[in-house]
């Protein structure tokens, strides 16, 4: 079927060439498509770092060049978590840095000079095209039909779902994590086919490759024990398996202990039982079929298989005592909040306040796959019908990724590739059938019914020719070019309307940096808001070099990146009671937050406002994630009741409850807002209410400065007071306000006398 | 003879063929196969028999260094119990490399195994030996680095 899809075209001997030809121009323009699709927001803004994590990235990757491999290999760094610091070497995964300066050095060493910047900026799109070209061979390993590849790569090229983690500027780990996945599996596909174990090396290899690069190589180590172990379910065990699964474990599990951050972890933690459980299992198979091949009697096959039972229950049975008795490590909380989806919210606030952690709703299914999303379990179907070792492999990454999926909306990136697969498998079905210009005569006679059969295709049905029914029975199969053709013109306006959706949710939806914002002003002209680089560029130059800033987490990245200060906290959550300490600063009145602050020797405060230009990700709409993580730790002092009113609402105006007007994130986010606006109109454009006319005052904090749209907002912590007061004091002393100035003179009275 | 070998044959491939190799075999020695596996002892002495009649001798010799791998790793693992795992990278090195070592050997067996030709129709013993090496390297390349 597959080869007579070009034959028209290409007969002859030239065929072969001319087809490999035409595949080689085709992948080079799908990785073009790949590469320029992703590059809107460095036409449209700047080449620039986005979001937060990359900021840390792009600042190791800067360390690591400018110091080498060694010392970034043991860095500590101590402008993070300033009291603690951060053991960096220990504590992240190499494999994005490493990859971006080997790069770098590669261009310097080609006497091509480009600033590291550019390489971390462009890295994403580049392993963009890697990607499809890693899922065009992968789907060739699934599928014989020599168009499946291509659709696959395409597919995977464009689809949103992958290139919002991979815009040019998103220099994040999955940028080089998605290649790897792809990568891994296609590689493990072609080792169990084939039983090398040669390329069950390279599979380990590349999954080394892969847990120095990114957390989610957990999910390689989960799927491909998943997939052994229903290929045993099944009764598919064959030495093949043995050889390809016992490679990639051995080795890879070796490589992955190499990281510092994995460390002991393949062995001590629950997540990776399951692989090394099936390695246990499958040699007791291995074992066990060897035994049968010497001694053939079926009382001793059965007498083994209980032997195998046994063994394996006793070793389940162990293995949940190791995990009791805590020897391995139960499931960490992000991946246990996986299985029950309401742990985190209940436990671990902090995971639960990140946005990517929700559940995903179905809009955004549709949003980030568009048709591949209904063709998807049309897929999967394919993949029953044919049910190679390949295929159960596609059945088992489908259903897990869905699921995780449909959990969390950052998972949405591991569904990606297998959604584009399996659509791009029924795609190729559906056009090797439909686009087969030949097409078998019309039976006039009908007396052989057999001959016409043989040219359709697998559509028509086993029929023999001496039953007496074809009389009546109509042909099937496709004969009239009319029902090709419209078949055909549906699919390629589909293909169309794909690559017209991808465009526009690429264009409007994802490539947004957001350390600039952009706004449209009312003739069309857009209008740029730049108070964060503003404000970080404002820490740089006139603050000393060693001012320490609290700020919520989400900040910490960037400040460290872009205003090179030491930072408190930052997105890298590893120590949550710190976290705490900063919520509770920011949540308690002055008189509480300023010994914290002093005990944390910070200089200056940076708060998020977004109140004057309807900023909604400021920190009064992230404050009472802020309040419950500091009661997790201080139920008795930071409550969240009291941040509400007695109503349980959650006011900033008129009706806000003392606890709140007397926090510091409100009276540094409102500090002198008031005064901007005439009498009577101070306006909240974010929660759309009147503020009081009065602002909060502050008397421990001095503002140092404010950005161009009030969206950042700047405060220096004052010294202690020259004669000891505390601060309430002397601000009650300046504004000249004589406090128990009706004592003293009573006092002096009762001396005089 | 003939008739065992093509039932190992069957029976390697797939679980699923179970039933073929004890039909086949009845034939021969039909009443004996009843007689004999009632106890445990005759039937690892029949093991150990047919082990010694069919196996090549180049395939035993890798046996021999299963063995010794076995030993190997069970003394490790021995010790460890014994003396603690304070370096504990040490032990995980030295014993992940028998294991390791075992499991690649146990492939390369499998490969060259001429039993297994239908499985690995594509993998000469050669190519099969050259895959060995490879993987022993990048395995033992690991374990030194690893071992600190």
């Amino acid at each position: 079927m597959s080869e007579s899809l070009a034959e028209p075209f290409l007969r002859g001997k030239t065929g072969e060439n001319a087809r490999g030809i035409l595949r080689l121009v085709i992948l080079c323009l799908i990785a073009a498509a790949a590469i320029s699709s992703r590059l809107f927001s460095v036409i449209r803004f700047e080449s620039i770092i986005h979001e937060f994590d990359p900021w840390f990235n792009f600042r190791a990757t800067k360390y690591l060049v400018q110091n080498g491999f060694y010392n970034f290999w043991d860095w500590f760094d101590d402008r993070t978590w300033h009291p603690l610091g951060r053991v960096t070497g220990g504590t992240l995964y190499p494999g994005l840095m490493v990859t971006s300066g080997a790069i770098y050095h590669a261009l310097r060493a080609l006497t091509i000079p480009v600033d590291i910047r550019n390489i971390c900026v462009l890295l994403a799109p580049a392993f963009s095209g890697l990607t499809a070209y890693a899922i065009y061979l992968f789907t060739n390993e699934v599928s014989t039909s020599p168009s499946a590849g291509l659709l696959a790569a395409i597919f995977m090229g464009v689809a949103p779902g992958y290139i919002s983690r991979s815009v040019a500027g998103s220099y994040d780990n999955e940028a080089i994590a998605i290649f790897l996945l792809v990568f891994t599996f296609y590689l493990w596909i072609k080792a169990l086919k084939l039983g090398s174990a040669f390329w069950g090396a390279l599979c380990a290899l590349s999954y080394g490759y892969m847990v120095s690069a990114w957390g989610g190589y957990l999910f390689i180590t989960n799927l491909i024990p998943l997939h052994v172990f229903v290929l045993l379910c099944m009764g598919r065990f064959s030495p093949r398996l043995y050889v390809s699964y016992c490679t990639w474990y051995a080795l890879g599990t070796l490589a992955s202990m190499q990281i510092p951050f994995v460390g002991f972890l393949p062995i001590r933690s629950s997540e990776h039982m399951s692989a090394l459980g099936m390695f246990g299992l499958i040699q007791l198979v291995g074992f066990v079929e060897l035994v049968r091949a010497y001694v053939p009697s079926k009382q001793f096959a059965i007498l083994l298989r209980g032997f195998v039972l046994t063994i394996f229950t006793l070793a389940l049975g162990i293995l949940i005592l190791l995990t009791f008795t805590g020897v391995i490590a139960p499931w960490t909380g992000r991946f246990y909040s996986l299985w029950d989806t309401g742990y985190a919210k209940i436990h671990i606030p902090i995971i639960a306040s990140v946005s990517e952690h929700q559940p995903t709703a179905w809009p955004s299914f549709f949003f980030d796959l568009s048709f591949l999303i209904w063709l998807f379990p049309a897929g999967v179907y394919l993949c029953f019908q044919k049910l190679g070792d390949e295929h159960v492999f596609l059945v088992v990454y489908s259903i897990l990724a869905s699921y995780f999926a449909g959990v969390m909306v950052r998972l949405m990136l591991t569904l990606t590739p297998v959604v584009c697969v399996t659509a791009a498998l029924v795609l190729s079905k559906i056009l090797d059938i439909y686009l087969t210009i030949y097409s078998p005569p019309e039976p006039h006679d009908q007396s052989v019914p057999t001959k016409v059969k043989e040219g359709t295709g697998n559509t028509t049905e086993p029929n023999s020719p001496g039953s007496f029914r074809p009389s009546r029975l109509p042909f099937i199969g496709i004969y009239t070019s009319f029902s090709k053709s419209l078949t055909v013109s549906f699919i390629t306006a589909y293909l169309l309307l794909f690559i017209l959706h991808c465009t526009w949710v690429t264009s409007n939806a994802y490539s947004s940096p957001s350390v600039v914002l952009a706004s449209r002003m009312p003739d069309g002209s857009q209008h740029i808001i730049d108070d964060y680089r503003e404000a970080y560029q404002w820490l740089r130059q006139n603050t000393p070099t060693n001012s320490k800033i609290m700020s919520w987490w989400d900040y910490g990245y960037q400040i460290g990146g872009m205003a090179d200060r030491p930072t408190l906290v930052d997105n890298n959550t590893w120590n949550n009671t710190h976290i705490a300490t900063v919520g509770k600063a920011m949540s308690s009145s002055e008189e509480v937050s300023y010994p914290i602050m002093r005990q944390h020797e910070v200089d200056y405060v940076l708060v998020v406002f977004g109140g004057l230009l309807g900023y909604s990700g400021d920190d009064i709409n992230k404050f009472l994630w802020m309040v419950r993580i500091a009661e997790g730790i201080w139920p008795d002092e930071v409550k969240e009741r009291n941040f509400f009113t007695s109503r349980g609402e959650y006011r900033v105006d008129d009706g806000a409850t003392q606890t709140m007007k007397d926090s510091l994130m409100y009276k540094m986010s409102y500090y002198n807002y008031h005064a901007i606006f005439p009498a009577g109109q101070t306006q909240d454009r974010v929660r759309g209410v009147k503020m009081p006319d009065v602002g909060p005052t502050l008397h421990s904090l001095d503002e140092a400065f404010t950005s161009e749209n009030w969206i950042i907002r700047i405060y220096k912590v004052k010294d202690l007071d020259n004669l000891g007061r505390d601060h309430a004091s002397v601000a009650q002393f300046e504004k000249g306000v004589k406090k128990r100035s009706v004592k003293k003179r009573h006092q002096t009275i009762l001396r005089s006398e | 003879m003939a008739p065992k070998r093509s039932a190992r044959e069957a029976a390697s491939v797939l679980g699923t063929a179970a039933v073929k190799p004890t039909k086949a075999s009845s034939f021969p020695k039909g009443s004996k196969t009843i007689a004999e596996p009632t106890t445990l002892t005759s039937l690892l002495g029949k093991l150990g028999q047919g082990y010694q009649r069919d196996t090549q001798q180049r395939i035993k010799l890798i046996d021999c260094f299963l063995a010794f791998l076995l030993i190997v790793g069970a003394l490790q693992f021995l010790y460890c119990l014994l003396a603690g795992n304070y370096p504990f990278n040490a032990f995980l090195s030295g014993f992940s490399a028998t294991v390791g070592q075992f499991v690649l050997t146990v492939s390369l067996r499998i490969q060259t195994n001429p039993e297994n030709k239908a499985e690995f129709e594509r993998i000469s013993p050669e190519r099969a030996f050259a895959d060995y090496v490879f993987g022993s390297l990048i395995l033992h390349f690991f374990c030194v680095n690893f071992i600190n």
